[in-house]
């Protein structure tokens, strides 16, 4: 039957996909780009949309909730799946208000005054049926994916308003982000790259060999020299894994200490992060919050009978809090880190924070 | 070294300072003429007088070394008024005042050996004479810079050169220039960048009878990172001048304390360039170029090398053995049981202090941070896990996980600088920072004899570059940076030490006691009363 074997394919894409998250957590962090990522997510719930059984659009959020839910167990340190998931359940909520004619922009404000005049008004079922919703959706699905293939450009499109010329500008491990702004800066302006490696992962390396592939004075430090040289260096810029809703990050190790070394010297940090990385979690306890490799990375076995005796730790993130952040760069704009959690009730809606 | 050289006369000056008394108005206006006198004849003929001055220095060189003694007060606001008035002029213009002071010295050296024996009664009126000689020696500020950190300036170079040839003025030049490897970062221009694998003695063999050879050894075994970290280092260099001194045999017509002096010229100019020195080896050079030129006249040769090899021993156990014992005393009275450590690197001092502790009965637990490239965390983990401590290890890039869990930071140091800045492995002054974040106390161990008068503020104007392709390394069979030599705007920066500013700092512990970073100018001050 045609629709079984849709449906088997599916399935196998989806169980394709969840294995490939499993493996890429680990190693060195994200072995594949965050916008990959977040690109593959959005073209599979397209699919899914478009190949899996649903009458109306509550059946189809449920689905992809519970798709979004497996695949964010899979790799939970990899957000742009979960925030991809919360985009497309917003655009299935816009879609079906749209449909249904009436102008639901004002109720999705939970405005105080709302929350206590208007008890139930906004239990939507979403059970109506409508013809053309499927087809909208995957319209407006794939507006999204246009959108996730110009974050990098627009990005960059930005550089010369940040970067002068004979600036000194530190950043730290590899970011794909920073390294296009990077470069376009470049075309225009002749200024100096300072990379901290990042050990152990030592990422920077890769990042330098890059950047100065494209004629960019770099120069390559190792963690211990990051306060010793910021005193010349006139702008941080960082990329990061995540964006949390109250406008920290959650970046690669030795970011929290750049941030206060950037703060004792009055540099202003910089982080070049796409929308798509903007995540609607707070900052929990600590323990929750970290991911850690395996230990040979920070003590080889080389090292011999001491390992046994020895605890060690090789974390992965640093959570860098808001005050030390002077400005978020987007593909939508510069905004403060203040800002961010205005643009978070605007890209997902607040039922969809809990997947 | 000219640096040590002039310090080591203005230390002379407080221990002698009795002798100003003699001094008049008259006596420093005359000297005063006769050194314009000497630098206008010196100007007009530069070229021949160049061997001239060599073969008059190589005579002076021998009399007027105990000069430096009586006439030392005098001679210091005269030279260095001299440097401040050349110092504008040229590079090279200091060395021919030296020379000039030299020949004024062995004049005025006859009319001194007379009037010393009068001012053998005029002791007791050192006192009154000192106050007398500090104004005068409060005023000179110009210093002469160390080679070590000129080296964007051709002329210094070339100064450095011609210095190394006078060292060797009855043989050969043999001491080697190392040139620099690789690409430096531009805002470093002004330090040397050594390679590991060109060692200094690749190009030339080295004699016994120019270099000793225990020397020849230690330079390779400093320049190779054998003998790392910098108390093992000036353990190590006064071993080696044991050895020098025990070789040594007068050359006739020539007295000890004076040759002696000259003999380790060269060796120290040989290691500096093997290493740039320490600001401990520095103070131990200047404790035993004194103790040697100290050495009286009539004492026998055998009678000599036997003081000076106490004295040695008595410096290595004064200054680091039982300040160790004092500073571990008083560290672990700061620890307390349920105290979680953090440690960086590999400090000798505060291993030993944490093996004391652990010996006491004292129950903690020690975290040891590391960096890259040296890695050297690794070899205090496994002191520490030898001893049984309990023991956590991670990189520096951790520390922000990490330190929630510390109750207190210990931390070694190279140097303590005047301003109360603490020079130390690179990465500390982070660590600091960072626990300063975390509101964690600080405690920096070191022991007096590594407070040097230097003043610094950054690290950048005095430091030191390692071997740049340590930072190379390979990772799931790649390696990023294995031809960053070929790539024109790639460059690596290896640094040694950094400067950790004193307001994070919340304690130093040194053999005199427990004091704030702010009272390192005192103690120095002390310390040269005493001397």
């Amino acid at each position: 039957m045609p629709g079984a074997d849709k449906e088997t394919d599916l399935s196998e894409r989806i169980e394709s996909f969840l294995s490939e998250l499993k493996r890429c957590g680990s190693g060195a962090g994200s072995l594949r780009g965050s916008a990959e990522t977040a690109r593959e997510t959005t073209a599979l719930l397209r699919r899914i949309t478009a190949q899996a059984r649903w009458g109306n659009a509550g059946d189809l959020m449920e689905i992809i909730r519970k798709e979004g839910r497996r695949m964010t167990a899979a790799q939970p340190s990899e957000t742009t799946v979960g925030n991809m998931v919360r985009r497309v359940l917003k655009i299935i909520r816009e879609e079906y208000a749209r449909s249904r004619g009436s102008t639901e922009e004002a109720d999705q404000q939970e405005s105080l005054h709302k929350l206590l005049t208007s008890g139930g008004s906004s239990e939507d079922n979403f059970r109506q049926h409508f013809a053309h919703l499927k087809a909208n959706v995957i319209e407006a699905i794939n507006e999204l994916l246009t959108e996730l293939e110009g974050t990098t450009d627009n990005i960059s499109m930005q550089a010369l308003e940040h970067i002068h010329s004979n600036e000194v500008i530190m950043t730290i491990g590899r970011s794909r982000t920073v390294e296009a702004f990077l470069k376009d800066a470049a075309r225009k302006r002749k200024f100096h790259v300072m990379v901290a490696e990042c050990a152990p992962f030592c990422q920077g390396h890769e990042m330098a060999t890059s950047l100065s592939k494209e004629d960019i004075e770099t120069t390559v430090i190792p963690d211990a020299a990051i306060f010793a040289v910021m005193s010349r260096v006139n702008k941080v810029i960082i990329g990061t894994q995540t964006v949390l809703a109250n406008g920290g990050l959650r970046a690669v190790n030795g970011t929290h200490t750049l941030a206060l070394a950037a703060k004792h010297h009055s540099t202003p940090l910089i982080v070049c992060a796409p929308m798509f990385k903007l995540s609607p979690q707070f900052p929990n306890e600590e323990d929750t919050f970290h991911k850690f490799v395996s230990p040979h990375e920070v003590l080889p076995f080389t090292e011999g009978e001491i390992l046994s005796k020895v605890n060690a730790h090789g974390p992965v993130f640093d959570y860098v809090p808001p005050e030390l952040i002077t400005l978020f760069i987007s593909n939508i704009g510069g905004n403060a880190p203040s800002y961010i959690y205005r643009l978070m009730s605007e890209l997902y809606h607040p039922e969809d924070h809990e997947l | 070294m000219a640096d040590s050289d002039g310090r080591q006369v203005d230390s002379i000056n407080h221990s002698t300072g009795k002798i100003c008394k003699e001094l008049t108005k008259e006596e420093k206006q005359r000297l005063r003429k006769e050194k314009k006198q000497h630098k206008k004849n010196k100007k007009d003929d530069r070229g021949p007088p160049e061997k001239e001055k060599e073969k008059e220095k190589a005579s002076v060189l021998a009399p007027s070394k105990p000069a430096t003694q009586s006439p030392a007060h005098k001679a210091a606001p005269v030279p260095v008024n001299a440097s401040a008035s050349e110092s504008p002029v040229a590079a090279e213009k200091p060395a021919k005042s030296k020379a000039e002071q030299r020949a004024e010295r062995r004049a005025r050296q006859d009319t001194e050996r007379a009037s010393k024996q009068g001012k053998k009664e005029g002791g007791q009126q050192s006192a009154s004479s000192k106050p007398k000689a500090t104004p005068n020696e409060l005023q000179p500020v110009v210093k002469r810079l160390p080679e070590h950190i000129q080296v964007d300036d051709p002329a210094a170079l070339k100064k450095l050169a011609k210095k190394l040839e006078r060292q060797q003025v009855r043989q050969i030049n043999i001491v080697p220039l190392r040139s620099d490897y690789g690409y430096k970062v531009s805002l470093f221009s002004h330090l040397h960048q050594y390679s590991r694998k060109n060692p200094p003695t690749q190009q030339i063999s080295i004699p016994a009878t120019v270099i000793h050879p225990s020397i020849v050894r230690l330079g390779l075994q400093y320049s190779q990172g054998i003998i790392a970290g910098s108390n093992a280092r000036s353990v190590a260099l006064l071993h080696a001048f044991k050895q020098v001194i025990q070789d040594y045999s007068t050359p006739p017509n020539e007295e000890l304390s004076r040759d002696l002096v000259n003999k380790l010229s060269p060796y120290i100019s040989f290691l500096s360039q093997c290493r740039p020195l320490s600001a401990s080896m520095g103070n131990a050079i200047k404790h035993i170029k004194k103790e040697i030129s100290n050495i009286p006249s009539q004492c026998k040769e055998e009678e000599a090398k036997r003081r000076l090899q106490e004295c040695i021993d008595s410096y290595i156990n004064e200054k680091i053995i039982l300040a160790s014992e004092a500073i571990s005393k008083y560290a672990i009275e700061k620890i307390s049981d349920g105290d979680v450590i953090l440690v960086y690197g590999c400090s000798s001092l505060v291993n030993h202090i944490l093996c004391e502790a652990f010996e006491k009965q004292r129950k903690f637990r020690v975290i040891v941070v590391d960096s890259r490239p040296r890695l050297e965390g690794r070899e205090a983990l496994r002191r520490l896990v030898k001893k049984g401590i309990r023991c956590t290890y991670v990189l520096i890039s951790a520390l922000s996980y990490i330190l929630p869990e510390v109750s207190k930071v210990f931390l070694g140091a190279h140097a303590l600088l005047a301003n109360g800045y603490v020079m130390s492995r690179v990465g500390t002054s982070q660590i600091a920072l960072v626990a300063k974040a975390y509101n964690v106390p600080v405690l920096v161990c070191c022991e007096t004899y590594k407070f040097c008068e230097r003043v610094q503020t950054d690290s950048f104007v005095s430091n030191e570059l390692d071997d740049p392709d340590d930072l190379i390394v390979t990772r799931n069979g790649k390696t990023h940076l294995e031809n960053w030599q070929t790539v024109k705007s790639l460059g690596l920066l290896n640094l040694v030490y950094d400067v950790t500013p004193p307001d994070f700092v919340d304690l130093v512990i040194t053999d005199l006691g427990m004091i704030p970073c702010t009272s390192v100018p005192v103690v120095l001050r002390v310390k040269n009363v005493d001397q």
